[in-house]
This record gives structure tokens, sequence and C-alpha cells, in this order.
């Protein structure tokens, strides 16, 4: 019983983690898309580059502690971990 | 070159099947205003840009289209995915499925199979941009119809209005393009040539 708690709690750390990531993500995207086309916006760069930061701790910390999000993050030594990582769109079977 | 992310880039968490809603969906995969078309027409386009900027919109936007593209492919997996041969038959996706199986395939809602005659790559910045607006509008228009479809499926409208709203923001970035592009050419020509190969590239300030 308790383990069945601690797992979905972790469950849900990883899905609240992975829904972060994609909202940070989507700002780096989005600000990226904008300064192609407003190369001298200080702030807009100041956003990307902030969250861009942030996206970047965010995808080492998820990837020490569930699957590498890309192969910057897949050093394995027992286990090929980039290939054991969930298929993106097999999607939440909760 | 790319790189990979394992992740969508908005989730797609489909609890029930829908085959009929798959087959309409598919349109988004490989019909006339598709992802298929979309990031082959962006990433085809750049390389006859005469300005850095615009190859770079097409190259990112083209990227993200990528990332549409195995979105609307993971909707179609999972509206299909554990169907019966009863649900097959009843829904109308046995024509689909005597072909691909459960297979994603990149055709058009009607049976139509993809082709590159779906996006033209001009090799002329002003032509390629002003079909670049004209499909990510009529891509928006097939997300709303799509949209009166699912109103009733929020796991599958919510990644689609995502979608959707993207169309209206690349729309935007690419006139942004366009308005770089004619700032950059001489004013007596603003629509009547093309700089990137009428002028042998001088046409072109880089």
């Amino acid at each position: 019983m308790n383990n069945q708690i601690m797992n979905n709690q972790g469950l849900q750390n990883k899905q609240q983690m992975l829904k972060d990531i994609g909202i940070v993500s989507f700002a780096v995207v989005d600000l990226a898309l904008y300064l192609d086309t407003h190369p001298t916006d200080r702030a807009a760069m100041e956003y990307f580059n902030h969250y861009n930061r942030i996206k970047t701790q965010m995808e080492r910390e998820f990837s020490r502690n569930y699957f590498p999000l890309t192969m910057n993050h897949a050093e394995s030594n027992r286990e090929w971990r980039w290939g054991a990582a969930p298929l993106p769109w097999e999607g939440v079977c909760d | 070159m790319w790189n990979y992310e394992k992740r969508l880039q908005f989730p797609v968490n489909i609890k029930k099947p829908d085959a009929k809603l798959a087959q309409a969906i598919i349109s988004q995969y490989g019909g006339p205003d598709g992802k298929m078309g979309a990031s082959m027409r962006y990433l085809s386009q750049r390389y006859a840009t005469p300005y850095k900027e615009v190859a770079g919109l097409l190259t990112d936007i083209g990227t993200e289209e990528l990332a549409h593209l195995e979105m609307v492919a993971a909707i179609i997996y999972q509206l299909t995915r554990n169907l019966s041969m009863d649900e097959i038959e009843k829904s109308g996706f046995d024509k689909y499925y005597i072909d691909h199986t459960l297979g994603i395939w990149p055709q058009a809602a009607g049976g139509v199979p993809f082709n590159a005659n779906q996006f033209q790559s001009k090799g002329d910045i002003i032509t390629d941009l002003t079909e670049d607006m004209a499909a990510e509008q009529k891509a928006r228009t097939t997300y709303d119809n799509i949209l009166r479809l699912v109103q009733d499926c929020p796991d599958v409208s919510e990644p689609i209005k995502f979608l959707r709203a993207r169309e209206i923001v690349h729309f935007q970035r690419f006139g942004e393009a366009l308005r770089i592009t004619q700032d950059k050419l001489d004013a007596k020509n603003f629509y009547a040539f093309n700089p990137g190969f009428d002028t042998n590239g001088k046409g072109a300030q880089k």
C-alpha cells in the first residue's frame, strides 16, 4: 500500500516535471521565432536567456531522476538509458 | 542537422479510441494543408532564400512543424489504439485498415495520398513567403473544422487548440519575414523581381 502511494507520487512528480519542462520549452520556442524577426529586441533576449537557462537545468534534473529527454543527457553505464526511455506518442496510461 | 527531444511539444493523452475521428484528423498529417506538407515546404524553401534571417525563420518554423507532425501522429495513433474488428468495420476505418493496418501513413481525410504537389518551393522568396502565409491560414481553417467535430472530447480538442494557435503565430512571423524581405528591395521593385535570382544575387543585400 505504502509502496503504491509512493509510486503514485513518483509518477505525479514525473508528470508534473514533464509538464513544467513543456511550458518552459514552449516559451523558448516561441521567443526564438519572435527573435528571428526582431533580432535587436533586448527585453525578448532577456526572456529567452532566462527560460533557456531554466529549460537546461530542468532537463538535466529530469534526466537524472527519470529518463534522458535529449541525447545530451543520455550518459549510461549498465543500461542504455536513451533506448529505455518511454516513447512520447504512447501518452500517459494511468 | 537535428536533435530529438523525447517528449511531445504539447501532451497528447487520449483515453477513448475513435476511429471515425482519426480518419478526419489524419488530414493534418498528410492532407493538402497538413504537417507533412508544412514541414517540407519551409525546410525546402530555405535554401534559395537570399536573406539569412528569413532562412533562419524558415528553419525554425519548419522544425516546429516536425514537432507538430509528431503530435498529429500521436493523436491518430492513440485514437486507433486497441480497436476491435467490429469498431474498425462500423467506423468506416476498414478501408484504411486494409492498406495500412494501424500504421500511420500520410493521406488526406478523403483518402488522397500525400503528394509533394501540395506545396511549392518556387525559388522566389516573395512568392514562397506569400504561399507560407496562405498555408498557415489554410491549416488554421482546417483546425477550426476539426474543432467543430471534437467539441465533446477535451482529450482531442486541447492539443488541436494548441496547434491552431501556433498557425496564427507562424502567420504573424511570416508576415514579418515578408516585410523584412521587402525592406531590403529597391522601392521601385517592391514586388516585381526575384531578389535571389534576377540580379545574380546582387538584388539581395545580405
